[in-house]
């Protein structure tokens, strides 16, 4: 770095910008993009950066903030609640991983304790990338991404764990008597779990009642950066801490995370170390893609691909068979599967360590280190070829089982689309006596339905040959009640065109989906929340006195007004200008009528000739 | 002592002077409470049981409203379609409402003079009021003598406040001959 920070930082910066953002267009995902800029600027590619280890070690410090990010969303109670999944399928991902691994590599030739060093590295995953791809996608809140992160934490404990045991795997440093095994180490162990044990009992005893009163006075004080740079000292402060004792710095700050879930100082604290975690992280994912030593690539590439896919196809089938044991439906498991199909940034320090202490040689690392970093890269590109490939395959070769099943139904109604909102329709005609067809493509909930007595069926929406066995060219009404609004838009062309008798109806979320549903012939359409957003409103007008029937009838005027604005609005549609003054001009005529409405000027002598006075 | 039960119907009631002069004057008095229609149903959705409920615990029986149309509010019509059923106010077992009193309680646009034979309207009130008393009489109900309230526009506001006092009056003394 001869011209100095401030240039390194003007190439990864320039990198990023430069593509990160196509790379989101293109659906790749930024973690994909990150990768690509860190080869791009990379000893491989335009060799504007050369020492990429020294800042993949400065990077990882994002890890350790994304830690404590997701502590602060784990309040104390729903980290309890994993404990299953954290123990259980953690440890059983950790040995069944390490087992497999370990074998494989004794079986090329590694000594047994090299060969443990290697499994116990490579069975870790990658928590950046695996939580990164995951959050990109909204699915930490998912079964499988639950489960990811679970088995993920598992893996930073173990970390600890690992960091014992190389040592001890060392060959020729020492012998190991099998029959005392740490003897010398007893006494200095005990203090060393004693040491832990108070730390850890340190942080959360200070996070709960030491940092509040600091928090309030550094936020009395008024000054915005003060707050910013505290937070910053706590999340540094706690990684220094936990480096001191030899625990995982992500494990300690996460930990303070969670202590921090429940105050009310949450909020403050995630928008202050969230734009630094998103920055560091993007510079983690950049210095892995620039590490990737594509000489030995180059040099052995046959291998270094046999190990890439061993790899993953070790974990691949390791996890899909936990993942199931521990109860994930197939298409959680898939995604679970897939994110963590990868080795880890911990692989790197673990490895580095392993030669220190002479568990391995460089000669064994230095290809791994080049596996683990292109598994990271891969797992992006595992995770499109599951959304793009796998899954769309998977759901059109699904309904075939049903499709079997499915006798031709009679009903004069069919739902698509069993959610709180098809449901209301479903229940609303079933007390008048009129049965419905209804599809749904969540098994969980046709199984659920299915015990309630209704003819559910499990199916996509838009494979018209399953609404034709649903007995679409019979169904009077066909009501689209999914959320999806493309597969509404799909399904209602395939409907009018297919059978085109039934009449549609379907909700829509908004302006922009009413004018597309109406393209594809909807018959009836609902804005999903209007009409309870306007009845809460009228409510709202009631408690502050207006009277409940002046309420109504201007909820009325108000709904038909609005009807009318949507009307109009679809000839404009596509001019945003005019789009902006007809909702303008829309308004304030609605204002003109409903507050002149009930304060009317009538002249009061004209009114009562109507009956004789004069 | 009798209970009074007020079933009130004005569909504007921002705009009223004289009804709702006369609801509040009867605000607070023991034994009368008034049911307010279009602020309980403003969907015209009648709940049938839970007036009901209130007819039955009533011994006087108020229908209180402008005069429109030489009638009633809409939603006081659909009130009396709904609520005074067969079985229930008359007909076959239809014995609820018997030997209870109804009265109107009524104020028009149109001053006295307009309700005369020879006046604008050619009929009196009592006239105009012929389909409640018959509904009352059919449910078994004694109809009492209407309480009117005649040239609302332009009144003054003595005159209003007046009316509501006599309201007031008329019902408690009402429910002491109800003893
Ligand atoms: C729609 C409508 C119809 C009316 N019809 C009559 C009528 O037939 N005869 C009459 O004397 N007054 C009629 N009026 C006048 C009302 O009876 C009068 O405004 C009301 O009784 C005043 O009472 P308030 O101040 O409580 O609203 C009518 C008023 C309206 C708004």
């Amino acid at each position: 770095m001869e011209g100095g920070v401030l240039l390194a930082a003007f190439f990864f910066l320039a990198a990023a910008v430069a593509v990160v953002p196509f790379a989101q267009r293109w659906g790749l995902g930024s973690v994909l993009g990150y990768l690509a800029a860190g080869v791009l600027i990379g000893p491989f590619g335009l060799k504007l950066v050369t020492n990429p280890t020294d800042i993949l070690h400065f990077a990882e410090f994002g890890v350790v903030m994304m830690l404590f990010l997701i502590g602060l969303e784990l309040e104390p109670a729903k980290l309890w609640r994993l404990r299953r999944p954290i123990v259980g399928l953690g440890g059983a991902q950790m040995l069944a991983t390490t087992a497999a691994i370990t074998s494989v590599a004794y079986f090329a030739g590694f000594t047994w304790q090299a060969g443990l060093a290697v499994g116990m590295a490579l069975a870790l995953s990658s928590t950046a990338i695996a939580l990164q791809t995951l959050s990109e996608r909204n699915l930490l809140g998912t079964a499988a991404g639950q489960s990811a992160f679970s088995v993920l934490l598992f893996q930073d404990v173990s970390v600890i764990l690992i960091l014992a045991i190389l040592p001890l795997l060392a060959v020729g440093t020492g012998v190991i008597d099998p029959e005392h095994p740490i003897d010398g180490d007893a006494v200095a162990g005990w203090i060393r779990a004693l040491t832990v044990v108070g730390v850890v009992a340190g942080i959360v005893v200070a996070g709960r009642y030491l940092l509040r009163p600091v928090f309030r006075f550094i936020a009395g004080s008024g000054s915005r950066e003060i707050f910013t740079a505290f937070s910053l000292l706590l999340v540094v402060g706690i990684a220094l801490a936990m480096q001191l004792i030899g625990l995982s710095p992500a494990l300690g700050t996460f930990l303070a995370g969670v202590v921090l879930a429940n105050s009310e100082y949450r909020l403050a604290l995630e928008s202050d170390i969230e734009p630094f975690k998103a920055l560091l992280l993007g510079l983690f994912f950049i210095s892995v893609g620039m590490s990737i030593q594509f000489d030995l690539v180059i040099e052995a590439p046959l291998q270094i691909a046999l190990l890439v896919a061993g790899l993953i196809a070790v974990k691949l089938v390791l996890l899909a068979i936990l993942g199931r044991v521990f109860g994930l439906g197939r298409d959680q498991n898939l995604v679970f599967t897939f994110a963590l199909a990868q080795g880890g940034e911990f692989a790197f320090v673990l490895f580095q360590f392993a030669t220190v202490e002479g568990a391995l040689t460089p000669e064994q690392t230095a290809p791994l280190v080049v596996v683990v970093a292109l598994t990271m890269a891969i797992t992006p590109l595992l995770m499109l070829l599951l959304e793009r490939v796998i899954q769309p395959a998977l759901a059109s070769a699904a309904p075939k089982r049903p499709d079997d099943e499915m006798e031709p139904q009679d009903n004069p109604v069919i739902i698509i689309g069993y959610g709180r909102f098809g449901q209301i329709i479903g229940r609303f005609l079933h007390a008048y006596g009129i049965e419905s067809t209804v599809l749904d493509n969540d098994p969980d909930h046709v199984e659920v339905l299915r015990r309630f007595g209704s003819s559910v069926f499990y199916g996509d929406a838009t494979r018209i040959d399953l609404l034709e066995s649903a007995g679409g060219d019979r169904a009077k009404l066909i009501v689209i009640a999914i959320d999806d609004v493309d597969k509404t838009v799909e399904a209602a062309g395939a409907i009018s065109e297919r059978f085109p008798k039934a009449k549609i109806l379907a909700r829509a979320r908004n302006r922009q989906e009413v004018y597309r549903l109406m393209d594809a012939g909807v018959h009836a359409l609902r804005r999903e929340t209007f009409d309870s957003a306007l009845s809460l409103a009228g409510e709202a007008m009631t408690m502050l006195g207006a009277h409940p029937y002046t309420v109504r009838r201007n909820m009325r005027l108000f709904a038909d007004h609005d009807e009318q604005a949507l009307a109009k609005g679809y000839e404009v549609q596509h001019d945003m200008e005019s789009q902006a003054s007809l909702a303008r001009q829309m308004r304030d005529e609605l204002a003109g009528i409903m507050q002149s409405d009930g304060a009317d000027e009538v002249d009061d002598d004209d009114r009562h000739q109507g009956w004789g006075g004069d | 002592m009798a209970t009074v039960q007020i079933i009130y119907a004005h569909p504007d009631p921002a705009a009223s002077r004289v009804n709702k002069t006369m609801v509040a004057a009867v605000d607070g008095a023991p034994g009368i409470a008034v049911h307010d229609l279009y602020a309980a149903y403003p969907d015209f959705y009648v709940d049938v049981g839970r007036e009901k409920a209130l007819l039955a615990a009533a011994d006087i029986v108020v229908l209180q409203h402008p005069l429109y149309w030489y009638s009633a509010p809409a939603l006081m019509k659909e009130w009396i379609d709904r609520v005074l059923e067969r079985g229930w106010a008359y007909g076959k077992g239809g014995t609820a409402l018997q030997g209870k009193k109804m009265l109107s309680a009524i104020s028009a646009g149109g001053p006295p003079g307009a309700y005369e034979a020879e006046g604008y309207n050619k009929y009196s009130i009592d006239e105009f009021l012929r389909p409640f008393e018959r509904t009352a009489v059919l449910c078994g109900m004694d109809w009492l003598p209407p309480f009117v309230f005649q040239g609302a526009y332009g009144t003054d506001d003595t005159k209003v406040s007046d009316h509501g006092q006599g309201y007031r009056a008329h019902l408690i003394q009402l429910q002491g001959e109800g003893e």
